[in-house]
């Protein structure tokens, strides 16, 4: 899924404080997973608003809607009725979803209330962590199911570096090195050998560097 | 075109030794050039950082240049952090045709420990394509592209090897890539783990390691028994015994530089026992004075 967190309430308030009624705009989907913009989210982030401002003595409107998926036009068009009541719209969805409802409605202010993170999973309870940078041309199955790129802070195709340490990663001792994983997966299931082939440079088209993508799918088309 | 002179007193089977200096932050190459005469005549060749630490510094590539200048060889060592592979090859064209033989070729310290946290890092390909890029534009001519080069640059290829990193056991096979990619020789992360090195370079030989590329065990004098211990307790991938900080701490403050250097000395020693081992590197962090005390004493004066 799709992981984002909620901006900070200081943050999202300065935002916020020009306006005399706002929308806050939950999503339905990644980020109700991941605690940062489902409708308990929306709810919780108004009440904190509205006490906020009114122990400054000052009242703003603040109304609230979640829809299902802010990433998709057939979803968010529930919320025309209530954007057009305001001036400004609170997205708690991923920077998607943002974008979405910021070109459907460009009358209105769109600010984003998520900063979105990565693409994860939910490891445990309360803890995601990232899997997947996105690259375009999945190539897990070199390194057993972990991807370096995604996970190793210097996407090395060839690791470890010289800062894995007892298992971990010098730039985050609390994140597990990917490497030491990888090896740990291939001596398991007695493929070091296969771990000790060359890997060639990575053709980067597929992914950002590429410029924006396009998945278009014509047998889809209406 | 005439190899280098690490590369010869390699391929004499000469026991090698090189140092290493840091660029200055800043523009003043006298600190470079005052650094390099230091070691003047000491070594075989001097690795050149490349913004070591991710801490923001004049290149690597022209303060190797002011070296060649000097008339001393040295090893020009490329992050492969901060440029991708458009930038890494057009630089190792431009310094062969400044006059440098050696490269050392390295993914880099993360940028988040240095002055510029807040950069984007490239990691466009990684330190073992690196080896590979260099090896083909050398000895096929040609750059990633397939691109036929009009003077291929001969440059010979190093990298890094730390034993004391984890996990110790892929350690080797991470070693045997660098040389299936076609590394000439590898300098390794301090050593003061003696009985660890010595496993490791025994692995290194059992599987015929030894017969296709230089090792150069690297050393770091102690200055003090603070730095063993920050080390010892700081920087991932550098392990030192216990007793080692001990006889440190057992030295009076005034006597521990002193101390380091005997050390020091003692695992130059011990090193040069150690079958298949080709040379030593000395990291004498800027404490590059002591670097000609060291070779001397350690009776590896005059350079061939």
């Amino acid at each position: 899924m799709i992981v984002g967190e909620q901006k900070p309430l200081e943050e999202i308030k300065a935002k916020v404080s020009g306006y005399s009624r706002i929308l806050i705009l939950g999503c339905g989907t990644c980020v109700k997973t991941c605690f940062a913009g489902g409708e308990d989210e929306v709810a919780t982030l108004a009440s904190a608003l509205r006490l906020s401002f009114k122990l400054e003595g000052r009242t703003i409107q603040i109304e609230e809607q979640t829809v299902e998926r802010q990433c998709e036009d057939e979803f968010i068009k529930e919320a025309a009725t209530n954007i057009a009541e305001v001036k400004a719209v609170v997205s708690l969805a991923c920077g998607a979803g943002v974008q979405m409802v910021a070109s459907r409605f460009p009358q209105v202010t769109l600010l984003p209330g998520v900063n979105t993170t990565f693409i994860g999973i939910l490891e445990k309870a309360g803890l995601f962590t990232e899997k997947c940078l996105g690259c375009g041309n999945c190539i897990v199955d070199l390194f057993g199911g972990i991807c370096p790129i995604g996970r190793c802070a210097k996407r090395l195709f060839h690791g470890p570096c010289g800062g894995s340490s007892k298992g971990k990663c010098e730039v985050n001792p609390d994140t597990d090195c990917a490497w030491q994983l990888i090896v740990d997966h291939a001596a398991a299931t007695g493929q070091l050998d296969k771990l000790a082939e060359y890997v060639p440079p990575k053709d980067w088209r597929t992914s950002q560097a590429g410029g924006p993508r396009k998945v278009h799918r014509e047998d889809h088309e209406i | 075109m005439s190899r280098g002179k690490l590369e010869q007193t390699l391929g004499e089977g000469k026991f090698a030794v090189t140092a290493e200096v840091g660029p200055p932050r800043g523009a003043n190459a006298e600190v470079i050039l005052k650094k390099a005469a230091l070691l003047k005549g000491c070594v075989d060749a001097v690795n050149v950082t490349d913004n070591q630490t991710a801490i923001v510094r004049m290149s690597s590539i022209s303060a190797c240049a002011h070296l060649v200048q000097l008339g001393m060889e040295p090893v020009m060592q490329m992050v492969t952090r901060d440029r991708n592979r458009i930038a890494l090859q057009s630089d190792i064209m431009g310094a062969y045709s400044l006059g440098i033989r050696n490269m050392l070729c390295l993914s880099g310290d993360h940028q988040t420990f240095g002055s510029e946290p807040g950069a984007m890092n490239v990691h466009d390909i990684d330190s073992v394509h690196l080896i590979h890029t260099v090896k083909t534009m050398r000895d096929e001519g040609r750059d990633m592209s397939g691109y036929e080069l009009n003077v291929a640059p001969r440059m010979f290829i190093g990298a890094a090897e730390n034993p004391f990193a984890d996990p110790f056991e892929y350690r080797v096979i991470r070693l045997a890539k660098k040389v299936a990619a076609g590394v000439d020789f590898i300098q390794t992360q301090c050593v003061y783990d003696m009985a660890r090195f010595k496993e490791w370079m025994k692995q290194a030989r059992d599987r015929g390691l030894t017969e296709k590329v230089y090792i150069l065990a690297g050393v770091t004098p102690l200055k003090s028994a603070r730095m063993a211990k920050y080390m010892a307790a700081k920087v991932a991938g550098i392990t030192i015994p216990e007793q080692m900080i001990t006889r440190m701490e057992g030295v009076a403050k005034e006597h521990a530089a002193a101390e380091g250097i005997k050390i020091c000395l003692e695992t130059i020693q011990e090193l040069r026992e150690i079958p298949g081992l080709s040379g030593i590197h000395i990291m004498a962090i800027e404490w590059e004075e002591k670097v000609a005390e060291i070779v001397k004493a350690a009776g590896l004066f005059p350079r061939p």
